[in-house]
């Protein structure tokens, strides 16, 4: 086998897997800042965001190469072409990773109220739905990325819930809107990050099985 | 207009050695099919099966069914001659007729069968060189200068010509361009798709990429066997077999 | 610097080789036109021999009848030679082919001189007569293995590609045999054809048992006819001063006539030759 070839792709699996360890602590971070309510949590996620966009340049850049000398087909172009979209997918989840540390920044801020959410909980749901669709992509295996198809739906249930719960609360205690409107922002961007880690399982099928799964069905080539 | 083409369980040899299994193949009129597969898979070997092409070298032999349209090219009572004169052929090093002009060898298909019309010559001549984009090149010297005097390219268009000028109403292609500078082989590609309007044309290639731009339908070929055949898309983004996907990946042949 | 010294050498040493090849050629033709032009005059072209003792006549009778027996032996020797030549090409890649071309070599080597007598008790002897006729077919014999051979050698150099792409157009084999490998072939077999012409036409022994010779004018192919190297040995042999001179103007003619005719058939075959083939 084309041996330049195969350390290409092989660079670009490990480029993309050091970028999806990076988001995955993004949002760990982000986490921890809002069960602590330390700021210093929040600086790195904000100070980590750099490295994640250097990451997702050189990995496009790779990607770009080796399409254009390597002339790859079927499994490897697929490969790519998956690549390409979680770099993508994994750039956003940074995004919403450093937006979430913003909110919580904001929260410092405020004076602490309770509040009918458990965020933590749903950060961890969706922290493991991120990490599954990464092993789903380092091992390539479809099952585990359609196991994080499934969670997709918990986490959305979670988020409505959040939301009609926080309305509630503004509407009871207008005093703590402030919060609350912060607490429901975190929610929706761990929902996004959850719409991600879907994105990245369905990349991976398309690779491993050459079949478009996304928006719900099932198309393979006929 | 072309023909479609049906293979059933074509086998060949080459003395003891069998070097096509059972093929089974539906070649769909005017359209583009490659063959593609690694070296002595059997590719070049089915391709002259088809117009019988493969007895010509010796102890090499063929059975099976193959159907052009409506002529059964192995059945009882077919003439190989009449076959290939149905059938055109041009091969991968351009081969014009080296002592005869650029007029005489597009028209050798018609004048060795007898044809004597002058004025009809001159017009299939000359339809044969446009649709062969080579007229504009060639018509001022057409008796003047011989065959062999043209670039490689234009030679082996010279070819297509030769090949188109007896009216078939199939054209099979051995690796036509592998012996082709870029400019000439991407020549030829275009040529074989305003081809497939009047013909239709099986193109046997080691050329993945070349298979990819110009056919519709691609067939694997691997040790004397047809892997798999498919639409040209589906054999390079996502083929059903596995050997398929490592052939086209370039992990072997 | 070694290497230049042994390049110069060598390509010296086949300089030298080449002129050594010329020198002999030059030699005899050169000798030939000073021995023989003195008797080269237009009664010498124009007349047949004079009774031997009486000075002058000529030798026309001699060259008309070498025309007349190097036709038959065309005739007979090049369709036959090319025949098997093609049939050697084509069809013969097997061990009967290996037989015949055997046999051709075989007869190559039969001296001039068997190949007369044989045609002799062959023809001669049955006819109760010489003839011109029975000097071609001993030329003829003596045609067949070098056509046969050059047609062989140059219808094996026509590249295979060439006949498939006949075989594509559905051309059957033996017109592609004709019209193509042939066509291609025929500037060497051309030469060939030459050479065997130019061969048989100075031989001299066949022709005594056949053609026999003739003093006087013969326009018939089955009566004995002059020939210009049956001639020559006859005059050279004999006591004549005279017919000496006239033996040395024959071989001059006679060399003469064969380079011409070897030059026409160049010259008339090139002319069809397009720009660039």
């Amino acid at each position: 086998m084309r041996s330049r070839f195969q350390q290409g792709l092989d660079e670009l699996k490990e480029k993309l897997l050091r970028m999806g360890g990076l988001a995955e602590q993004a949002i760990d971070r982000a986490t921890e800042a809002y069960r602590t309510r330390d700021s210093k949590f929040c600086q790195m996620v904000l100070t980590g965001e750099a490295a994640i966009n250097d990451a997702e340049r050189e990995i496009d850049e790779l990607a770009l190469d080796l399409l254009a000398m390597q002339q790859p087909m079927a499994v490897d172009l697929r490969f790519i072409l998956a690549v390409l979209k979680i770099n993508a997918d994994l750039e956003r989840v940074g995004d919403q990773a450093v937006n979430i540390a913003q909110r919580v920044l904001d929260l410092i801020s405020e004076p602490e109220v309770p509040l009918p959410v458990d965020i933590p909980r749903m950060a961890d749901g969706v922290s493991t739905m991120v990490q599954r669709a990464l092993e789903s992509f380092l091992d390539g295996k479809a099952e585990v990325a359609e196991a994080v198809l499934q969670m997709d739906g918990i986490v959305d249930r979670m988020k409505d819930e959040a939301f009609v719960n926080l309305v509630q609360k503004m509407h009871d205690d207008p005093a703590c809107t402030r919060q609350a409107l912060d607490v429901l922002l975190i929610a929706r961007n761990l929902e996004r990050i959850a719409d991600h880690a879907t994105n990245i399982a369905e990349d991976v099928i398309f690779w491993v099985r050459g079949a478009d799964v996304r928006h719900g069905g099932a198309h393979y080539r006929e | 207009m072309g023909v479609g083409i049906e293979v059933r369980g074509l086998n060949a040899w080459y003395g003891k050695n069998q070097s096509l299994k059972s093929i089974d193949m539906t070649v769909p009129a005017n359209h583009v099919t490659a063959v593609i597969g690694p070296s002595g898979c059997g590719k070049s070997t089915f391709v002259r099966c088809l117009n019988r092409m493969h007895e010509t070298i010796p102890e090499a032999r063929a059975e099976g069914s193959v159907k052009v349209g409506q002529m059964d090219v192995y059945g009882g009572g077919s003439d190989p001659v009449e076959v290939r004169r149905r059938i055109g052929m041009v091969f991968q090093k351009p081969n014009p007729f080296p002592t005869m002009s650029i007029y005489d060898n597009v028209a050798a298909g018609l004048k060795l069968n007898g044809f004597r019309n002058r004025k009809q010559m001159d017009a299939l001549v000359e339809r044969s060189l446009k649709l062969s984009a080579l007229w504009e090149e060639v018509k001022d010297n057409l008796h003047k200068k011989s065959g062999a005097s043209l670039s490689g390219g234009q030679q082996q268009r010279l070819c297509i010509a030769r090949a188109l000028a007896v009216e078939p109403e199939v054209l099979l292609m051995d690796e036509p361009a592998s012996a082709l500078d870029p400019i000439s082989t991407s020549k030829i590609e275009e040529l074989i798709f305003q081809l497939k309007q009047h013909y239709t044309v099986v193109i046997v290639t080691h050329n993945m990429q070349q298979a990819a731009r110009v056919a519709e339908l691609t067939g694997f070929f691997l040790m004397g066997s047809l892997i798999e055949f498919d639409k040209t898309e589906k054999i390079f983004t996502a083929p059903a077999d596995k050997r398929t996907e490592d052939y086209v990946t370039g992990r072997f042949g | 610097m070694w290497r230049r010294i042994t390049n110069w050498g060598a390509t010296g040493f086949a300089v030298l080789a080449a002129i050594l090849v010329i020198l002999p050629l030059l030699a005899i033709f050169i000798y030939l036109v000073i021995k023989g032009i003195g008797s080269v005059n237009i009664s010498f072209l124009t007349q047949t021999p004079k009774p031997p003792g009486e000075l002058g006549g000529g030798m026309a009778n001699g060259i008309v009848g070498t025309g007349m027996i190097l036709a038959v032996a065309s005739v007979i020797g090049i369709p036959l030679g090319i025949g098997s030549g093609i049939y050697l090409a084509e069809y013969g890649r097997n061990r009967f082919g290996d037989l015949i071309r055997f046999t051709a070599d075989v007869l190559n080597g039969v001296p001039s001189i068997v190949v007369g007598i044989t045609v002799y008790s062959l023809i001669v002897i049955r006819q109760k007569h010489f003839s011109a006729f029975s000097g071609g077919v001993a030329l003829g014999i003596m045609m067949i293995p070098t056509v046969a051979r050059a047609t062989e050698e140059m219808l094996l150099m026509v590249p295979n590609v060439v006949r498939e792409a006949a075989y594509g157009l559905g051309i059957p084999k033996w017109r592609t045999t004709l019209s193509i490998s042939l066509r291609t072939a025929s500037a060497g077999v051309i030469t060939g054809c030459m050479l065997a012409f130019a061969r048989v036409a100075g031989e001299t022994a066949p022709l005594l048992f056949t053609a026999f010779g003739n003093q006087f004018w013969n326009l018939k192919l089955n009566q004995p006819t002059a020939a210009l190297s049956l001639q020559v040995y006859t005059y050279a042999i004999s006591p004549y001063d005279d017919w000496h001179k006239q033996a040395w103007a024959g071989s001059l003619i006679l060399i003469v006539l064969i380079v011409g005719a070897v030059a026409a058939v160049r010259i008339t075959t090139s002319r069809g030759r397009l720009k660039g083939a």
